[in-house]
């Protein structure tokens, strides 16, 4: 089964990261790729600029609107994600607490609906 | 002779519904199939049983039947060759009692771990657990939790379509998953079990079925579990509390505490089953908070009455729970067993530092606890403001019907 992985954290948080911090969590992020690319779970993943530079666009009668920001006010913002390959649920949430992020803000774990 | 093979047939049901529904789910990958074809089975066999008797081995009875009917629903809902290949691969395949990761077969205990996984929300590993391995109905879990029948129904529906979709495996979690998830499969039984015990709310303070379909799924997962001392604990823990359930409420339904009940009424074979099960469970000495509430229930269990009770071995013990799984409802329950083991005052002290941590603010009975050793220490006015604060925040009629009586008593003039 394939899932969604979205690493989830405050990012005034994470913006407010000295640069010894920040390096020191690449660093986790590449031993868990590390011991991922070897398992052979992680499809693909990426990490995300924050929030404010994010646009919302909708369409309305046809007309084509983009604004500043995210679409919801939230506490905590997606900052990146993987997409894993796992047999099943209680593997993938044994992916997920491996995520460094997961000791700081929170992994949500979506199945992907297959079509 | 009806009413014979009748009773016969409930008590079957009883012991084989939840074995049916989970071999078939494991057969057919699909949890409403495994209902129905369980449902139409045990409708067959009453019909069959009435009229030729009952057969020699019931439960394989059913199983076959059971299956037999969920060949013939998947067939006729499958589309395709790919598809009829895979039910005919199931109707030809003999039931292979595989064993997973950790070397446990049966059905029953993949069917209970599925059921509590900590991915779905608590009240519907509850539902799930009454529905598929206690066979209670929609409505009879609705009634039991005091919501409608379709609540229960969505909430149903939605934990199933989650366990397919977010890929919940079937099975008993492998050993570095065992002890964690064993717990949340304890929780689970031991909820049910105080929703019986002690409803929260409404009229009716002892759902009593709801008792014993947690005594029942205990005996099961010890039996299924026999190297987990908790699973027995636990088991020893229902016993003994259950064994003081007649008691527990007088002729007008109000609640007896337990000093004042008639320990003659307490079920002597219930107490002699708990305190077998729970010399099981010490004997592996692989203690656990489970097993520590057994034998607090132990000591009341054994004793001629509240004076006579080992009130210095309840502290301690409550003293170990404390460190086992620290909780501030423990730390009350200790102040109590403090005050009768040393006197109110002690325990008051305890209850005062409670109070002063702010942990338990607003819990009715850390105010009942609090007017009942003031009572004790004859400080009627402070006790009769206590009693009046639980009285405030109790949603339980028998429990309300004690306290204002407690409160009369205390408000009295002399």
């Amino acid at each position: 089964m394939r899932y969604l992985l979205m690493i989830c954290a405050d990012e005034n948080w994470v913006g407010s990261m000295t640069p010894e911090e920040g390096s020191a969590m690449l660093a986790e992020y590449g031993t868990f790729m590390e011991e991922m690319g070897k398992r052979g779970v992680v499809q693909g993943g990426e990490r995300l600029r924050p929030t404010s530079d994010a646009t919302t666009v909708t369409v309305r009668n046809g007309e084509i609107l983009a604004s500043d920001g995210p679409f919801a006010e939230t506490k905590e913002q997606m900052g990146g994600y993987y997409v894993v390959e796992c047999k099943d649920l209680d593997e993938a949430i044994e992916v997920a607490s491996k995520i460094p992020g997961a000791r700081h803000g929170s992994i949500e774990v979506r199945p992907i609906w297959e079509m | 002779m009806t009413t014979d093979v009748e009773s016969a047939i409930a008590q079957v049901f009883r012991e084989e519904w939840g074995r049916v529904v989970a071999t078939l789910i494991r057969r057919t990958g699909d949890w409403d199939v495994a209902e129905e074809s369980a449902q139409d089975a045990f409708a067959l066999a009453i019909v069959r049983w009435r009229r030729d008797g009952i057969p020699e081995n019931p439960g394989g009875w059913l199983t076959t039947t059971a299956a037999n009917r969920a060949i013939d629903r998947l067939r006729r809902a499958a589309k395709g060759k790919e598809k009829l290949r895979e039910v005919a691969a199931m109707a030809h395949a003999e039931d292979p009692s595989d064993t997973d990761e950790s070397g446990i077969a049966d059905d029953r205990l993949r069917l209970i771990f599925t059921c509590c996984h900590p991915a779905l929300p608590l009240d519907a590993r509850v539902a799930l657990t009454l529905r598929t391995l206690a066979g209670l109905t929609t409505g009879e879990i609705a009634r039991a939790f005091l919501v409608s029948d379709s609540t229960m129904a969505k909430r149903l529906v939605r934990a199933k379509g989650k366990i397919a979709h977010a890929g919940i495996p079937y099975r008993v979690p492998p050993a570095h998953l065992l002890a964690e998830r064993t717990q949340a499969v304890l929780g689970v039984i031991y909820l049910l079990f105080n929703e019986g015990y002690s409803a929260s709310a409404g009229a009716d303070l002892v759902r009593s079925g709801l008792c014993d379909e947690a005594i029942r799924l205990g005996r099961t997962l010890a039996r299924l579990m026999p190297d987990e001392p908790e699973a027995l604990g636990l088991l020893a823990l229902m016993l003994l509390h259950d064994a003081r359930r007649a008691t527990r409420i007088d002729g007008a339904g109000d609640l007896v505490p337990l000093e004042e009940q008639d320990r003659t009424r307490w079920d002597a074979e219930a107490i002699a089953d708990g305190l077998e099960v729970l010399d099981r469970a010490l004997r592996r000495a692989q203690p656990g908070p489970y097993q520590a509430q057994a034998a607090i229930a132990a000591c009341h269990a054994t004793a001629l009455d509240a004076v006579a009770t080992d009130w210095v071995e309840i502290a301690a013990l409550y003293g170990t729970l404390a460190r086992m799984a620290p909780s501030p409802v423990v730390e009350l329950n200790r102040a109590v067993a403090v005050a009768m083991a040393d006197g109110p005052e002690a325990g008051l002290r305890l209850v005062e530092q409670l109070e002063a941590s702010g942990a338990l603010r607003g819990y009715r009975l850390l105010f009942a606890t609090r007017a009942d050793l003031l009572r004790r220490l004859d400080r009627r006015a402070e006790a009769a403001t206590a009693y009046r604060c639980a009285l405030d925040l109790t949603g339980n009629d028998a429990e309300r019907r004690y306290l204002a009586r407690r409160l009369a008593e205390t408000s009295v003039q002399r």
